[in-house]
């Protein structure tokens, strides 16, 4: 081994030994991607949120997606047909939320703390949009989440591996039907249910390609767009007729 | 092999949905039928927004009465005064039709309407087919054949004002009942995401006493129409027309069409009816089930309220 290739050896184990400055690097965390593209086979995809801690601790990652207004109806039986009947609206509902632990929330973190952040499908705020009480509309939250748990837009699991109280993973799954925007990945530290340090990611989750190009003119140039499917549906049957015409 | 639909905002697998296109095209080309009203039914059923399914299954029957509406032209078999009129018509159904189920979205009931709208039509021309088939085939057994039939009836309605001579259809009829039975059309094909042929055929036999020979093609003349109105105001209003969707049910169900109609060749007409009638109310029945049964979830989250 040359003189040089030893020195570069040493100075790189001393920078790796360097005590830690602040809280900073008590967390270091990433994805395996920080961006999410929708092509025209897009079937769902799972991204690896891993990391490396300073010691032992409890780690809460949460994903969410972009917020927005959610309505929830319910069923009701009228001479024996079943119609859509009262229907909740709600605000500032995340698309989509994954949150992964490495124990049972309550077990690793205040109550204060969780409700403070969102953490848990039971401190989601999501108020009511049309003015009314927690209470009235109590049922349909409750139904809200449990649906978007079954299509796997939502999702709470304690799958978070830590490996010799260094390193930490976790797999968050999207599924197909995922809605586009911006997602914030967060990943809490915990020591004795205290928060000792935390990191965001942005994930952005697009279209790309043909799908994307056809949603955006199908939204912008709505007129267009549809003189447009008109315009292919004749010429394919026209096509068709042409082929298909001797036999 | 999955393709993502845009407008659906969803994942489908594309040899399921050429496999539905080619079945639904086969039973058209058997039948002769437009195929919209066994489409959008089967559409929902694996998964597509009931809104998309109709928005999209009105530009894939653009395509397909394209091609039946030529191959009626080269024969000349389409009365384009009739035509017309019933067009007229169409129009005003399918503006009328749009605007009311932008309206049950926005309201949430727009699904129930599709379903009973469906299980209404579907019921009634079922029942209809099969009786009609049995009656036929009973008196072709019957030795004397079938009885001989006037030129047309002439019933109350042929004598309201602004008559109208359609030489084609060798009629002298008033122009308002075409014009009806168009606008009744339009609405149906806005709601339910059909051509409408189904229900035109029979009103042009048996409402306007039409000739036979001219009906199929003069309704798929004006059902291309109809349809690509119909096409043009859901994307506009409703943003609901899923062009890669549209697409894969087209190859579908051209080629499916074509396999049809040389099967219909080597089969007979009534047996053919009575089978179409009763495909037609297994979807009816299919349909009124998810109607009448008890929700796994009474709860669901709603589309309808826009983004």
């Amino acid at each position: 081994m040359t003189m040089r290739a030893i020195l570069a050896l040493v100075v790189a184990a001393l920078v790796l030994a360097r005590p830690a400055p602040g809280a900073a690097t008590q967390l270091v965390a990433d994805l395996s991607s920080r961006e999410i593209a929708i092509t025209t086979g897009f079937a769902g995809t799972e991204l690896l949120l891993f990391g490396a801690v300073d010691g032992p601790g409890d780690i809460i990652v949460v994903v969410r997606g972009p917020r927005r207004d959610q309505i929830v109806r319910r069923k009701v039986e009228v001479a024996g047909i079943w119609i859509n009947g009262p229907s909740a609206r709600f605000a500032d509902v995340p698309a989509f939320y994954w949150v992964a632990s490495t124990g049972p929330l309550t077990d690793i973190a205040e109550p204060a703390f969780l409700a403070e952040r969102e953490i848990g499908f039971a401190q989601l705020r999501m108020p009511s949009a049309d003015g009314r009480s927690a209470a009235a509309t109590a049922p349909f939250r409750t139904a809200m989440v449990r649906l978007k748990d079954r299509v796997d837009l939502y999702e709470e699991t304690t799958g978070v591996v830590v490996a010799a109280d260094r390193l930490f993973r976790t797999s968050v799954v999207f599924p197909a039907n995922l809605p586009t925007g911006d997602y914030r990945a967060e990943v809490y530290l915990l020591r004795d249910k205290r928060l000792v340090s935390t990191e965001t990611i942005v994930i952005d989750v697009h279209r790309v390609g043909l799908g994307a190009r056809i949603h955006g003119f199908a939204t912008r140039d709505a007129a267009l767009y549809g003189i447009m499917a008109i315009a292919i549906a004749l010429v394919a049957g026209w096509l068709a007729g042409v082929i298909f015409r001797k036999g | 092999m999955q393709i993502y639909l845009p407008i659906a905002e969803m994942s489908v697998d594309t040899l399921l949905l050429l496999a539905l296109g080619g079945g639904v095209g086969l039973l058209s080309g058997l039948f002769g039928v437009g195929g919209g009203f066994l489409m959008t039914p089967l559409l929902i059923f694996i998964g597509i927004p009931p809104a998309v399914a109709v928005g999209t299954e009105a530009n894939q029957v653009v395509a397909a009465s394209v091609s039946g509406a030529l191959a009626h032209w080269r024969r000349g078999n389409v009365d384009v005064k009739m035509g017309f009129v019933l067009l007229v018509g169409g129009i005003v159904g399918s503006m009328l039709g749009v605007w009311l189920f932008t309206f049950l979205r926005s309201i949430g009931q727009v699904e129930l309407v599709i379903a009973v709208s469906y299980v209404v039509m579907l019921g009634v021309i079922g029942t209809l087919m099969v009786v009609e088939s049995l009656r036929a085939w009973l008196q072709s057994r019957r030795p004397g054949g079938a009885p001989v039939r006037k030129l047309h009836q002439h019933i109350w309605l042929h004598g309201l004002p602004f008559k109208m001579r359609f030489r084609r259809s060798k009629l002298y009829i008033s122009a308002l009942l075409p014009l009806g039975v168009g606008v009744f059309v339009g609405i149906l094909a806005a709601i339910m995401g059909v051509g409408g042929g189904f229900i035109m055929v029979p009103a042009m036999i048996y409402l306007l006493g039409m000739p036979t020979s001219v009906v199929v093609g003069t309704s798929l003349f004006q059902i291309i129409f109809v349809t690509a109105n119909v096409t043009f105001l859901q994307a506009v209003s409703n943003q609901t027309v899923d062009i890669v969707l549209a697409l894969v049910l087209i190859v579908g169900s051209v080629i499916g069409a074509q396999i049809g109609a040389r099967l219909g060749d080597r089969l007979h007409s009534e047996q053919l009816r009575a089978l179409l009638g009763l495909i037609v109310l297994a979807v009816c029945v299919r349909v009124a089930f998810t109607l009448f049964a008890t929700p796994d979830d009474v709860y669901m989250l709603g589309g309808g309220g826009g983004p």
